[in-house]
């Protein structure tokens, strides 16, 4: 259920995007889904790859500073009004919503799209019953 | 013009002897009144006794920044706090000021030093002196205050900041000198341009510029952009505050009111004396302050004395402009700055082990802009853009409390601090001075 996302801190200078990815590829790590939320001053990159452990030391190997952060993957139909039937199932179950990115796949035919929330049991209680699906990680890091 | 004629021209035996006589006094004083003094002195074997004249000086044991701050608050008085009427404090290197206290007397004899100053720039009563330094705790204002009212000046009070209001005074109170921070003073210029101001309005003939070290190429661009006179005062609250040395129009040198502060130049690695002019560290012995008198106070300011005759007819020694420092302490926008402080306020908001640098600015006409750079860390790191936002906040607000100034904050990534064998080097001063 629960997702490791890498989040990396980056200075606002050139060439600390391109590193980071560079370093990911280097040992044969592959981006699935990624975001960056930028300040003036510096910028959160959070990414969600194949094999969270190693992406994690890899970056931590080179320099950056870097932690997992939790996230769930949730099934979204591809159509009109898909996403809106989503936030408004967890805003009716109240669930504090931090942020959310989509994932580069489909899942058989939705979209995924990652969710960062305040309480990930909260967000599965409301999602399941109505028939909204919470990708299982293993099957998130296999796609 | 001389404000005390018999003490700035006194001739040089009668000055020694009143300064011995002064030394011994206080000695004495220190010896009776103050433990660190009498621990000071038993530790060497020294009585107080032993000291006959200021030639003995060099035998009495320094006293440093750390003594007074070992004593706070007030450990090193040496007069009872009835008598004590006024207290200043400064920038320690950690979290608590130093602090001075003043007699009375003491503070009559601090506003006669200051009288002279303002008089060797000609300022009287019938002028109108502007001081912008900041009145508080710091000396600089309330130091200036009362010598500006003992000259008989119009003493015009408006402290530090809000500089378009104080631009509009010293146009509408006709102010005909004005005593603050020579980088205030630049920048004061420059918001009297920006307003279009008709320089030929302006009354202004002098300034007293001190509180922070500046160049002589920072003089001429003062001196030509406000069209005065632009004089360098010294002072330091430990010694009594501004007037322990000010320069007279010939602008050679700073006069040292050296029959209260006896000034001398130490090597500062052997504490060895340097004769007269060579660079060393500024060292001063008080012998009239009754409050809070120091003996051999080193300063951490290099400069070096000057003996000839000053063509002004004073005799009193003079020392050159500050030439730097022998320790990392700042000063920005007057304030004493020290970079373990900010090491202090990063260990209080969540830092196991800080690495920073204090990055200085200050563009032409500006005034100084500090920015801290603070590498993040894992202790601190947080996915969340606004912890991360709230920590830069707290670690500005945490500056700002222990420092006394506001600060830019910039957070960068790890190791990209350069560490170095030793002391590392944890500041960058950009300005040119």
């Amino acid at each position: 259920m629960r997702l490791k996302q890498v989040s990396v801190f980056l200075e606002n200078k050139t060439g600390r995007m391109a590193a980071v990815t560079r370093v990911l590829a280097a040992r044969g790590i592959n981006l699935r889904a990624f975001c960056i939320a930028d300040t003036a001053n510096f910028g959160i990159l959070r990414i969600i790859v194949n094999n969270p452990e190693e992406a994690l030391q890899a970056l931590r190997d080179e320099g950056f500073t870097a932690n997992f952060a939790e996230v769930i993957a949730v099934e979204v139909p591809d159509s009109p009004g898909g996403l809106a039937t989503v936030l408004e199932t967890l805003d009716a179950g109240g669930v504090n919503i931090e942020y959310l990115y989509a994932f580069c796949e489909k899942c058989r035919d939705n979209a995924l799209v990652i969710f960062r929330v305040e309480d990930v049991d909260a967000a599965v209680n409301a999602l399941e019953p109505t028939g909204i699906r919470v990708v299982p990680s293993d099957e998130v890091y296999s796609m | 013009m001389y404000w005390d004629l018999s003490a700035e021209c006194l001739d040089r035996t009668a000055m020694r002897e009143l300064q011995s006589d002064r030394l011994r006094a206080t000695v004495a004083r220190c010896y009776a009144n103050t433990a660190h003094y009498r621990k000071a002195f038993d530790g060497v074997g020294l009585k107080s006794d032993d000291i006959r004249s200021i030639d003995d000086l060099p035998r009495i044991p320094f006293t440093v920044k750390e003594d007074l701050r070992d004593n706070y608050p007030f450990g090193l008085f040496a007069a009872p706090l009835e008598d004590v009427v006024r207290v200043h404090a400064s920038s320690g290197t950690t979290g608590k000021p130093i602090v001075v206290g003043y007699t009375r007397e003491d503070i009559g004899l601090w506003a006669e030093c200051i009288a002279r100053t303002l008089t060797a720039g000609g300022v009287g009563r019938n002028d109108v002196i502007q001081v912008a330094y900041g009145y508080g705790l710091f000396t600089g204002g309330l130091g200036l205050h009362y010598g500006a009212e003992q000259v008989g000046a119009v003493t015009v009070p408006v402290s530090g900041g809000n500089t378009k209001r104080q631009a509009m005074l010293l146009q509408d109170f006709g102010a005909t000198a004005i005593a603050c921070t020579p980088s205030f003073a630049a920048y004061l210029a420059e918001t009297l341009r920006d307003s279009g101001v008709d320089f030929s309005t302006l009354k202004l003939r002098v300034g007293f510029f001190g509180a922070e070290p500046w160049s002589e190429a920072m003089r001429r661009e003062i001196e030509a952009s406000l069209n005065i006179l632009a004089l360098d005062i010294y002072g330091l609250s430990e010694v009594i505050g501004p007037g322990v040395a000010y320069e007279c129009e010939h602008q050679c040198g700073l006069h040292v009111a050296e029959d209260h502060f006896i000034p001398e130049i130490i090597n500062p690695e052997t504490g060895e004396n340097l004769p007269p002019g060579e660079v060393g560290e500024l060292v001063f012995t008080t012998v009239t302050k009754q409050a809070a008198p120091v003996l051999r106070y080193r300063t951490r300011d290099l400069s070096r004395l000057f003996t000839e005759k000053c063509a002004c007819g004073r005799t009193a020694v003079r020392i050159e402009r500050i030439l730097g420092r022998t320790d990392d302490m700042l000063i920005i926008r007057g304030v004493n700055v020290f970079p373990s402080q900010i090491e202090a306020a990063l260990l209080d908001v969540g830092y196991l082990e800080p690495h920073y640098v204090l990055i200085v600015d200050r563009e032409a006409g500006r005034m100084d802009e500090v920015e801290v750079w603070v590498e993040i860390s894992e202790s601190v790191f947080n996915d969340e853009v606004r912890r991360i936002e709230d920590l830069e906040h707290r670690i500005r607000a945490s500056i700002s409390t222990t420092l006394g100034i506001s600060i830019r904050v910039k957070l960068v990534e790890p190791r990209t601090i350069p560490r170095s064998e030793g002391k590392a080097k944890r500041v960058m001063d950009r300005r040119e001075l």
